[in-house]
């Protein structure tokens, strides 16, 4: 599976409430519309700036905060290939697999807002075809893998029926 | 070689010898969702096609993020989660129930050694009574509602010695709020905590919930304690099963002791905009209030609303500061109606709104204006998380937020004690 496009930045500790806040919860009925608050609070241009394929960068603990697979999928409605941040709290790190949006990581002090990635998920790489280098992705545990391979955990159960994980 | 809690209920689940670090498929005690993301919830189910969920006397519904609805698309979402309850014959606690982490322990839908799931990320709340317990989304829910299994990577256990017993003033929301400043937000992702010593034991069961209920906010999976005598009286009349209580091994393998001396602890405040930007609430006395919150899955027991009663008792809440409180269940509120502590609360000049989430999670019930600071019993205090950006949140113990209610500033309880 390869991804291709350009990073979006930003620092560590994204909790949920940035990624999709509080006060726009009534439209989320609406997933097209719920989605354009996406990083709002951080970002008010983010849901209008992102291209299909590209990237949200982060530091440490993405994601931390709340149950809500909103977070996930809000990014996922605006096609981001993938979020890749130094460290991700767990259940922002499983939603995202499990609504198959790729979440890795990877050390991203170095990478730029604009940086043109590739990520490779089979081989663990990130290339970063602007500064022309390579990074290293930390694995996935081989049922994450299959889960994403399927593009979710709905269309695992829907193909499966159950969990076929092992 | 021993087990820890984890290990242990993990194990039981999934029938197997499983360690820190295994991946295992374990069978659930029971699943429940809330009405904020129900409507997601149900949507992923449905399109698994799998029809009727695996059991649902091990499901529920607990409506307490929008208790009541207060326009018309949350209460449809509402309307999503009643319709499907119904069509499968699962229990909802609707609007006016309280908080699903109290409600459901409280009607003893499980208990010790039990492993349970639920659409919220602060069910870790009951791994203060010796439940493998923790938030889960949407599509994880949807699955465990198809197959009633989950897989799960056993985590790794910090164990906690909380040494001493807490002083006067000083609760078991300020040792939390401690504990979470100094592991970090994401001190323990991946991990369990696991917390004992005396200071646990000699704290009531009420108060236990307050320390599990934050174990997500240093990142752990599950905050788990053992089921000691008081835990098991808690149950007695709540729940017809016998109670299954795990105990860590002696020689369990930890993968970090922290030592805490709780008997010189001073009240706590987390300050804005990071659950872990705690100090000594001495560090920001005096700040101006303009809003006090006491409730929710953290701090809305009985034992809190009379720990601010208890402050607010023949006085009277400063002109210009708002007190909001919102009981955690049903059972605070009536509870609370007989022993006089929601009279007290009211003649001191608190709003009462109903048994639920409240504005906790910046929906209803109470959302700050711009430039206003709240002082709040509840989790999370980042920035627009009460519904306002523009609004700074300061947590702190119930008695906290009373003195602090009757001042128009953040102020010590232990001067109104």
């Amino acid at each position: 599976m390869r991804i291709s496009g350009r990073a979006h930045v930003f620092g560590d500790d994204v909790n949920t409430d940035y990624i999709i806040a509080a006060r726009y919860r009534d439209k989320a009925l609406n997933l097209k519309e719920f989605a354009q608050h996406a990083m709002e609070d951080l970002d008010p241009e983010f849901s209008r700036k992102v291209q299909p394929g590209d990237f949200v960068v982060a530091g440490r603990n993405f994601g931390l905060g709340s149950s809500r697979e909103w977070a996930p999928r809000v990014l996922k409605e605006l096609r981001v290939g993938g979020v890749i941040a130094r460290g991700f709290a767990r259940i922002f790190f499983r939603n995202a697999i499990n609504a198959g949006l790729p979440a890795v990581e990877a050390d991203t002090s170095g990478i730029q807002a604009g940086d043109e990635l590739e990520l490779d998920l089979e081989r663990g790489k990130l290339l970063n075809k602007t500064q022309g280098h390579e990074l290293s992705v930390a694995p996935l545990p081989p049922v994450m893998i299959r889960i994403l391979r399927d593009g979710g955990l709905v269309e695992h159960f829907k193909k499966y029926g159950d969990f076929q994980v092992f | 070689m021993g087990k820890t809690i984890a290990e242990k209920i993990l194990s039981a689940k999934s029938g197997r010898d499983a360690k820190a670090g295994d991946i295992v498929l374990a069978q659930l005690d029971f699943v429940y969702g809330v009405d904020s993301i129900g409507s997601l919830n149900i949507q992923l189910f449905k399109e698994m096609g799998r029809g009727r969920v695996f059991d649902p006397a091990r499901c529920a519904f607990v409506m307490d993020h929008m208790a009541p609805a207060h326009n018309a698309s949350y209460a449809r979402m509402q309307q999503i989660v009643r319709e499907f309850c119904q069509e499968q014959g699962i229990r909802v606690y609707d609007v006016g129930e309280g908080i699903s982490h109290p409600v459901l322990i409280e009607h003893g839908h499980f208990g010790p050694g039990d492993l349970v799931v639920g659409t919220d990320s602060h069910t870790c709340t009951n791994g203060a009574v010796n439940v493998f317990s923790t938030g889960v989304g949407s599509s994880d829910w949807a699955a465990a509602m198809v197959s009633g299994k989950m897989w799960f990577r056993v985590p790794e256990t910090v164990r906690f010695e909380l040494r001493g017993r807490l002083p006067r003033g000083t609760y078991s929301k300020d040792l939390v709020l401690y504990l979470v400043g100094r592991m970090g937000a994401d001190g323990l992702t991946y991990q369990s905590a696991e917390l004992g010593g005396e200071a646990v034991e000699s704290m009531s069961v009420e108060a236990r919930f307050t320390i599990s209920n934050m174990a997500i906010e240093m990142g752990a999976k599950v905050g788990l304690m053992r089921a000691d005598a008081k835990v098991r009286e808690w149950f007695a009349g709540r729940s017809g099963r016998p109670l299954r209580p795990v105990e860590p091994d002696p020689d369990a393998r930890y993968a970090r002791v922290v030592e805490v001396d709780v008997s010189r602890l001073e009240p706590q405040v987390a300050k804005p905009h990071r659950v872990d930007n705690v100090g000594p609430l001495s560090e920001v006395e005096g700040t101006p209030i303009h809003q006090a919150f006491i409730g929710t899955c953290t701090n809305g027991r009985l034992e809190d609303l009379r720990e601010a009663a208890a402050i607010l008792r023949g006085r009277r809440v400063r002109e210009g500061v708002r007190l909001i409180v919102n009981p955690a269940s049903r059972e605070a509120l009536v509870e609370g109606m007989k022993d006089g502590t929601i009279q007290t609360l009211i003649e001191a000049g608190a709003l009462l709104n109903p048994p639920g989430c409240g504005m906790c999670p910046g929906i209803t019930g109470g959302i700050p204006a711009d430039g206003e600071n709240v002082i709040s019993a509840s989790n999370r205090n980042f920035k627009g998380r009460m519904g306002n950006p523009n609004a700074s949140i300061y947590l702190a113990s119930p008695a906290s937020v009373a003195a602090s209610a009757l001042e128009g500033r953040i102020a010590d309880p232990r001067r109104y004690l």
